[in-house]
């Protein structure tokens, strides 16, 4: 099967802090792949990069063929993403989000209606269309991004903790929204997640990650045999252990920012 | 350039549902106008200066502007903050094609703003002197607004918070308003100010606005609106350059 997202040995450094520390890993095409970790483990750092959001220090990164280091704007055409934090312009209306990020992909006018309405019709916010944005609920919103992210006929969806924060009714229905997408059109989903039975249930292949390192890769299954663990939440607590994580992912925070500030 | 004039659109859409920015923004150059103009009137017409509020009108359109225009940068950062801006950089379109589209529709609202406040001048009482000169007043107006709106993102894509902006603000706004000449005449003035004011931007925005609408000049209209393309082309380099290296 085709490997439509490649990482090589990707590494990013901020200041003297290693956050990604030579990732390696492939994802097939059409498949649904979930990438886990605690906090400050790398994954958001290692989706912006794979995203173009960031340059990685070091490493290549492939999306459908493209190279998005060496050409981010023709890789960005082949994926869609829904980030962690919302990214929705709440002063305007759904239909205006919508076409707004139809030109900026530069999608043809004659086609432009009819793919929003196909896509708010899909996620259930046809009808709300013309209302502004900051006036959605938590969930509406993220229903609007995976909508936003689809406009452009991606390859590839990009999915960053896209249910953290909702109510099990709308995390439930956003993955089948996902599930259904990736049946009917073959799209690959690459996503992060902490709720693991998530994880389980939607995903055919996971990576777990932790201190910017892939340490296991495999199927849910195959990742409890391999700890003798009966939930995919036990096994993660098997490889990535039970110290918290927080007071670490606020330190990467403050030196990444910190970095950035003077690498200017 | 779809991605320039949709981001343009979009500032323009902001803006005018915005009605408290709309109204709001008028307060300042309305209290300047009434307070300093009327108040400062006499005084400035004893001492054989003239009109003093034909003298200052030019001078607060300008701050309107100037205001406006740095303000646009606050978007980028509230953009950065609430996530947006993301969107627009991982779409298939240059950075300077975004920087653009961000500072053209930063500077619409910013000429549309000192349109609004020249308006209100001329309600108050100011009068323009030379109609045939006023597309030269309105072309100057804009390089203004294409200047301090291209000056405030730049400054903005290097920043990440309110805080560091709200610094920027007051060291550099503040003094490039107060010492440009746009509430006092620059002819006659101590020698260290009248250097400051050459060196000073929008001088020359003041000085061009008040020859065309008044028909009083310090440097010339020529070189007011050469010194305005020149210094609003450079700034925009740096822009496209600093906005480049933004990461979300």
């Amino acid at each position: 099967m085709d490997n439509i997202i490649r990482a090589q040995n990707l590494i990013k450094i901020f200041g003297t802090l290693t956050a990604v520390d030579k990732v390696t890993f492939s994802v097939r095409k059409g498949e649904i792949f979930a990438f886990l970790g605690p906090n400050g483990a790398g994954k958001t750092t290692t989706i912006k990069m794979l995203t173009t959001l960031l340059r990685p220090t070091s490493g290549a990164i492939e999306l459908s063929g493209v190279d998005a280091v060496s050409h981010p704007e023709k890789a960005r055409k082949t994926f869609g993403i829904v980030f962690q934090d919302p990214s929705l312009d709440d002063e305007l209306t759904a239909m205006e989000n919508m076409e707004f990020h139809a030109v900026l992909y530069s999608i043809p006018g004659n086609e432009v209606n009819s793919r929003i309405e196909k896509l708010l019709s899909f996620v259930e916010l046809w009808d709300r269309r013309n209302e502004l944005v900051k006036t959605f609920s938590g969930g509406m919103k993220r229903r609007l991004e995976i909508a936003r992210g689809l406009l452009h006929n991606p390859e590839i969806l990009f999915l960053d903790e896209p249910t953290s924060g909702l109510d099990p009714q709308t995390r439930n229905k956003i993955w089948e929204y996902v599930k259904n997408l990736n049946k009917q059109t073959r799209i690959t989903v690459f996503f992060t997640t902490h709720y693991m039975e998530e994880a389980q249930s939607v995903a055919q292949r996971i990576a777990i990650m932790d201190h910017g390192k892939i340490i296991e890769t495999g199927t849910a299954e195959g990742l409890m045999e391999q700890t003798k663990t009966k939930s995919l939440e036990e096994a993660f607590l098997k490889f990535t252990g039970t110290a918290l994580r927080d007071e670490e992912a606020s330190g990467v925070d403050r030196l990444r920012n910190h970095a950035r500030r003077w690498t200017r | 350039m779809g991605a320039v004039y949709i981001l343009w659109k979009r500032e323009l859409i902001r803006y005018f549902r915005s009605r408290a920015r709309l109204v709001g923004s008028l307060g300042q150059p309305l209290l300047f106008l009434v307070a300093l103009g009327f108040g400062l009137g006499p005084v400035f017409q004893r001492a054989g200066q003239g009109n003093y509020f034909q003298f200052l009108g030019p001078g607060v359109i300008c701050m309107g502007i100037l205001f406006t225009g740095v303000f646009a940068g606050i978007q980028v950062i509230w953009d950065r903050q609430f996530g947006f801006l993301k969107e627009t950089l991982v779409a298939p379109v240059s950075r300077f094609e975004i920087m653009l589209g961000k500072t053209l529709g930063g500077a619409t609202v910013a000429f549309i703003q000192g349109l609004f406040v020249l308006v209100l001048a001329v309600i108050v009482g100011f009068r323009i002197e030379s109609f045939i000169l006023l597309p030269i007043a309105l072309l100057a107006m804009f390089l203004i607004a294409l200047f301090f709106t291209a000056l405030g993102i730049s400054i903005a894509s290097t920043l990440e918070d309110m805080q560091g902006f709200q610094l920027i603000m007051n060291f550099v706004v503040q003094p490039t308003f107060f010492l440009s000449g746009a509430l006092f005449p620059l002819s006659g003035v101590v020698s260290f100010l009248s250097l400051i004011a050459a060196f000073d931007p929008l001088s020359y925005g003041v000085d061009a606005v008040r020859g065309s609408l008044t028909g009083v000049s310090h440097f010339g209209l020529g070189t007011d609106l050469l010194v305005l393309i020149a210094i609003s082309l450079i700034v925009l380099a740096i822009g496209s350059y600093l906005f480049s290296r933004v990461e979300a």
